[in-house]
C-alpha cells in the first residue's frame, strides 16, 4: 500500500491542469487568525444569564445556542401570541418577527437567524434584516471562515441561494443544499435547470441536474448531481453524479472522471487539489485518487477527510459486513465496532485520529421505543484505534488539543452532559452543554454550559476537567 | 432462445415504462446483463431456494392473486416464478425482449413481495427475494413501470419520494404546528433540535397529501411529554421505492441519508411513522445493502411507540372510539416484525368494538398496494382491485365500519378495494384515532 503523500506527489494536481476557471473569481486569502485568539481565556468562572428568568419573561423560550467564544447565549422567544424574536443574554431583539428559526452565531459573536415578516423571508443579524426578501429561505449556513452567510431561497417560483445578501441573479426549477467556498466567497449547489412533467421518466434519464457556481450552471446536465465539493484554494468544485440509471461518476468543474463505477460517494480535494472519492467496484468499496483506485476493497467505504497538513487520508471503513472502523491510508485499526463509526478526525499535527464509535452487545436487539437496552447502542471515542475504557449515552465529535496530545468531547450520562477529556469523564455536569473548545496554546478548556436554569462560561486548566 | 411463455387471458395493459425499455432491448445486452446481475448476486441464496422448491405448489393457497383469480395457476407463486426466474435460469439469460417486458408486468403487478407465501412453503422459501431478484434484472434493463420509475427517481433527486422541495417540507412542519397550537399551548414541531431522544421520520406522502397526520404526531409527542424533533435537510423521509423497483445503489443512498439525518442530530432512536414498506427498507433491506447489520441507530415503527406510551401512561385514554373496527395487519411490520399484539394492545386501548378479520396476524391476506404495486400508477389500478377480491370479502366479513391500518400503501390499497367493491367502510391511521382518545391535560390546552 502505497502512502498517501506518495501518491499525491505522483499525481498532477488539478490546479496544474487545463481547467476552466472562467466563471470562478480569483480565491481570497481566508482569515489567517484563529477564532480562539480573542476569547478570554482568564475569567475562570463568569455567569452569562439567568436563562430561567427568560423562562418567566416569555411564554415560550426555545433550544438555546451560544457563541464560540462562550459570552453569548441566545434563543428564540415568543414575545406574544403571534410574534416572535431573539433573546441574547437576556435582552431581547427591538424588532419582532412572525416566525425566527436556525439561530446561530458567527466567529465575531454576532447571532444569525432566518425571520419571516410580512410573509417574506430574510436573514436577521444581531436584529438587522438582509435588504433581500425571499418568498421563503432555509438552510442557513455560516461559511467555513465563521463570517460568510448563505441561505436556500425560493423567490417567484425559482430557486437559488444567496450569499451575504446577495442573491444569485438565475433562477433555476429546483435548487437542493448549499455549499460554500471556504474563503466564504462563492456558493454552489445541485440545480435542476428545468422542470419535468409528471412521471416524465424519460426527460428526467436525458438529465436535468447539474452544479451552479454563484449561480452559473455547469454546460453538462446528469442524471443526478449529489455531494459537492470545494477545493481547498475555493477555485474548484467537485461532486459526485449519475451519468444514466447505472453508471455514476465523479466530475469536477464540469469535467467526468473518464471512470465510471457502480457507486461513488462525495468527492474531497486535497491540498494539492487531487481529488479523491469513494467508489464501487465489482470487488466492493474502494477509494479512487482522480478516477484511479488506491485503496484495497472493504464492504463499505465513506467519504475520506485528508490530514491538516495533506499527507493522510482517513475514512469510515466497514472491512466485514456489519463491523466498522477507521482506515488510515487505507489500513484499518484492528478494532471494529458493531454498529457505527463516525466521520474520523486529524489532529491539528496530523499525527492522530479519533472518530466516535457506537457498539451494541446484543445488536441484533432493537428493543424499545423509549428505553435503551443495557450494554446496547454505547457511544464512545476511539483515538487511534483504541477506544476509551467508558462508553457513554451519547458523545459529540473529538476535539483535538493543538499539540494532539488530548481529547476531549460533550458526552452525556443519564440525561446530564459532561465534558469527557482523554476517556475520563468530568466532574462537572450540566443540563445543557455545548462541545469544549482548547485554548490557543491548549493549556485550558472553555467549557460553555447551563447549570440549574443558569448559563456559565468556566475556563479550567486541562488537568481540572 | 425461449419463447414468450404460454400466458393466461390478460387485458392489454400499456406502460410507457415497460413498452420503451423493451423496445431499447438486444438479446445480447439481456444476456450479459442477466449473466453479470447474477454474478453480483452472489449465487448461493438463489441458488439455494431454486434448487429447493419441489414444484409442490401449497404457496398458491397463500396468494390472494391466485385466490381472487379463482385458482389461476399463473397467479401463484410458484407459478410466477417458473414464468420469470426459472425461464431465465433455464436459459441462461438468453431470453427475448418481449419475454422480459411479460416477466417485468410479472414481477412489478402480480406480486406485492408480502412474504405470505414463504408461510406456506414447506421449506420456508423467500419467494419475495425471488421475485425482488427478477425486478433487479429488470431495473437493470430499464424495464420498470413507469410511475414507480418515476418515483425511484424522485428518490434520487430529492431524496423523498414525491418530488418534495426543500421549502415544502418546512413549510408543511410550520403550517401543521401553526395548526395544532390553536388547540395546544406552545406545541412545537422542533426542527434540528440536536440532542433530542427521538428522531421522528415520515414517508413522502405525509408533506404532500396527509399533513395532518404530522400535526397528529406532534401533538401525541407534545402530550407524552416527548423530547423529538424533525431534519429540516433531507433524510427525513424513511420511504424507499427504490428498493422495489430493482435500483438498489439508489435505495442504499436514500437509506444513508435517513441514518445520517439522525446521526447528525445525535437522536438516540428513530421512531417512524405509520408505513409498512418504509419499516422494511430501513430495519431490513436497505440498511443491509449499505452495510450495517442492524440499523445503526436502532428505529421503532408508529406501534411499539404507541404501545409503549400507553403501556406506561405518558398517554392517558379517556375517550375511546366507539364504531366497530377492524385491522388490517401489515405484511412489513406483522410478517416482518411481529408487531402484531402491539397492535391489538394499542387499538383495544383505544376503540370500544374491536373485531378482527379472519385469517389474520401473520396470516393476514395483504393489501395487494404493498411491493411498490401501487405505486406502478393508474395503468395497473384495475388489475390490482381484481386481484384481491379475496381481500374485500375478508374486510365485508368483519362488519366493522373502520379499517385501520398503520401503513400508507396498505391504507391506499385498502381505500381502493373499499371504493371498487362498494364494501361502505372506511381506513384510518392508528393516530387518527389516538389523537382523539387522549387526555390533554388542562394547562396544554388553549383557552378560547
Amino acid at each position: 500500500m502505497e502512502a498517501t503523500s506518495k501518491l499525491l506527489e505522483q499525481v498532477q494536481p488539478i490546479s496544474q491542469q487545463s481547467v476552466p476557471s472562467s466563471s470562478y473569481k480569483e480565491a481570497l486569502p481566508a482569515t489567517p487568525k484563529k477564532a480562539g485568539d480573542s476569547f478570554d481565556w482568564d475569567t475562570r468562572k463568569k455567569l452569562i444569564a439567568n436563562t430561567d428568568e427568560w423562562k418567566s419573561k416569555f411564554s415560550e423560550v426555545r433550544p438555546f445556542n451560544v457563541s464560540g467564544d462562550g459570552e453569548k447565549i441566545g434563543s428564540v422567544v415568543q414575545t406574544n401570541e403571534e410574534t416572535f424574536t431573539v433573546c441574547l443574554n437576556g435582552k431581547q431583539w427591538e424588532e419582532t418577527y412572525e416566525k425566527v428559526w436556525t439561530l446561530k452565531f458567527k466567529n465575531d459573536g454576532k447571532a444569525v437567524c432566518l425571520v419571516m415578516k410580512d410573509n417574506a423571508w430574510t436573514v436577521a443579524v444581531d436584529g438587522l434584516q438582509w435588504k433581500e426578501k425571499f418568498d421563503y429561505a432555509w438552510n442557513l449556513q455560516i461559511a467555513l471562515n465563521g463570517r460568510d452567510i448563505g441561505i436556500n431561497i425560493k423567490k417567484d417560483d425559482h430557486y437559488g441561494v444567496c450569499l451575504d445578501d446577495k442573491p444569485w441573479t438565475q433562477g433555476f426549477a429546483d435548487v437542493r443544499n448549499l455549499f460554500i467556498s471556504p474563503d466564504g466567497t462563492m456558493s454552489a449547489a445541485s440545480v435542476a435547470i428545468k422542470g419535468l412533467a409528471e412521471a416524465d421518466i424519460f426527460g428526467f434519464q436525458k438529465g436535468v441536474w447539474t452544479v451552479a457556481v454563484d449561480g452559473t450552471p455547469w454546460d453538462k446536465n446528469f442524471v443526478n448531481v449529489w455531494g459537492l465539493a470545494f477545493s481547498p484554494d475555493s477555485r474548484h468544485v467537485a461532486a459526485e453524479t449519475r451519468i444514466n440509471l447505472y453508471d455514476y461518476a465523479i466530475v469536477v468543474d464540469g469535467i467526468l472522471w473518464p471512470q465510471t463505477f457502480k457507486c461513488v460517494c462525495e468527492p474531497r480535494f486535497s491540498t494539492k487539489n487531487n481529488v479523491i472519492a469513494p467508489v464501487k467496484i465489482p470487488q466492493g468499496w474502494t477509494l479512487a485518487m482522480d478516477g484511479k483506485p488506491i485503496w484495497k476493497t472493504f464492504v463499505q467505504l465513506w467519504p475520506p477527510k485528508f490530514s491538516p497538513d495533506g499527507k493522510k487520508i482517513a475514512a469510515v471503513v466497514a472491512p466485514d459486513f456489519g463491523r466498522w472502523t477507521i482506515a488510515v491510508d487505507g489500513i484499518p485499526w484492528k478494532q471494529t465496532f458493531s454498529d457505527t463509526v463516525l466521520d474520523p478526525v486529524f489532529s491539528p499535527d496530523s499525527k492522530r485520529v479519533a472518530a466516535i464509535a457506537k457498539e451494541s452487545k446484543d445488536p441484533m436487539n432493537m428493543g424499545s421505543s423509549l428505553h435503551s437496552i443495557k450494554g446496547n447502542d454505547r457511544w464512545t471515542i476511539v483515538v487511534d484505534g483504541i477506544p476509551w475504557e467508558q462508553d457513554f449515552d451519547m458523545i459529540w465529535d473529538p476535539v483535538f488539543s493543538p499539540d494532539g496530545s488530548m481529547v476531549a468531547a460533550k458526552a452525556e450520562i443519564n440525561g446530564k452532559y459532561c465534558v469527557v477529556a482523554n476517556g475520563k469523564a468530568g466532574k462537572k455536569m450540566f443540563d445543557t452543554l455545548w462541545s469544549p473548545v482548547f485554548s490557543p496554546g491548549g493549556d485550558k478548556l472553555l467549557i460553555r454550559g447551563i447549570q440549574d436554569g443558569k448559563y456559565y462560561r468556566y475556563v479550567l486548566p486541562r488537568e481540572e476537567i | 432462445m425461449a419463447a414468450v411463455a404460454e400466458t393466461k387471458e390478460v387485458k392489454k395493459i400499456i406502460d410507457l415504462g415497460l413498452e420503451e425499455g423493451a423496445k431499447k432491448l438486444t438479446p445480447e445486452r439481456i444476456e450479459k446483463t442477466i449473466n453479470n446481475a447474477l454474478t453480483a448476486m452472489g449465487g448461493a441464496r438463489l441458488d439455494a431456494y431454486v434448487s429447493t422448491c419441489i414444484h409442490c405448489g401449497l404457496c398458491s393457497e397463500a396468494c390472494h392473486y391466485y385466490l381472487s383469480h379463482d385458482g389461476d395457476p399463473h397467479f401463484s407463486p410458484v407459478g410466477k416464478v417458473k414464468q420469470t426466474m426459472w425461464e431465465i435460469l433455464k436459459h441462461k439469460g438468453r431470453v427475448s425482449p418481449a419475454a422480459i417486458k411479460q416477466m417485468a408486468e410479472i414481477a412489478y403487478t402480480e406480486c406485492n413481495l408480502c412474504r405470505r407465501c414463504s408461510m406456506y412453503c414447506p421449506f420456508g422459501i423467500d419467494i419475495a427475494y425471488l421475485i425482488s431478484s427478477v425486478r433487479r434484472m429488470c431495473h437493470l434493463l430499464g424495464v420498470t413501470p413507469q410511475y414507480l420509475q418515476d418515483t425511484a427517481h424522485s428518490h434520487s433527486a430529492t431524496m423523498n419520494q414525491m418530488w418534495l422541495k426543500q421549502d415544502e417540507w418546512i413549510d408543511t412542519l410550520f403550517w401543521q404546528e401553526d395548526d395544532y397550537r390553536r388547540e395546544i399551548k406552545n406545541l412545537t414541531i422542533p426542527l434540528d433540535k440536536e440532542g433530542a431522544d427521538i428522531m421522528y421520520s415520515v414517508i413522502g406522502p405525509e408533506p404532500k397529501f396527509l399533513a395532518m397526520l404530522i400535526g397528529n404526531a406532534a401533538k401525541i409527542m407534545h402530550v407524552a411529554g416527548v423530547n423529538w424533533t424533525f431534519p429540516s435537510f433531507d433524510g427525513w423521509d424513511n420511504s424507499d421505492m427504490a428498493m422495489f423497483s430493482g435500483d438498489q445503489e439508489i435505495m442504499g443512498r436514500v437509506k444513508r441519508a435517513h441514518f445520517e439525518a439522525a446521526m447528525r442530530l445525535k437522536v438516540k432512536r428513530i421512531v417512524m411513522g405509520e408505513c409498512g414498506h418504509a419499516f422494511r427498507s430501513v430495519y431490513d433491506v436497505g440498511n443491509r445493502w449499505f452495510g450495517w447489520k442492524m440499523p445503526p441507530v436502532p428505529i421503532i415503527h408508529a406501534i411499539q411507540f404507541y404501545y409503549e406510551l400507553i403501556k406506561e401512561g405518558r398517554l392517558k385514554i379517556v375517550k375511546k372510539f366507539k364504531e366497530p373496527v377492524t385491522l388490517h395487519d401489515p405484511c412489513n411490520v406483522v410478517r416482518g416484525r411481529g408487531l402484531q399484539e402491539m397492535a391489538r394492545y394499542v387499538i383495544n386501548a383505544i376503540c370500544e368494538d374491536f373485531r378482527e378479520m379472519s385469517p389474520n396476524r401473520e396470516h393476514n391476506f395483504c393489501c395487494a398496494a404493498g411491493g411498490g404495486v401501487i405505486n406502478c400508477g393508474p395503468p395497473w389500478k384495475m388489475k390490482r382491485m381484481e386481484g384481491n377480491r379475496v381481500k374485500a370479502e375478508q374486510m365485508k366479513a368483519t362488519g366493522a365500519r373502520i379499517v385501520i391500518t398503520p401503513c400508507h400503501n396498505c391504507h391506499s390499497g385498502l381505500e381502493d378495494i373499499i371504493g371498487y367493491y362498494k364494501l361502505g367502510m372506511r381506513t384510518k391511521f392508528i393516530s387518527d384515532i389516538l389523537v382523539d382518545a387522549i387526555e390533554v391535560p388542562e394547562a396544554m390546552k388553549v383557552k378560547k
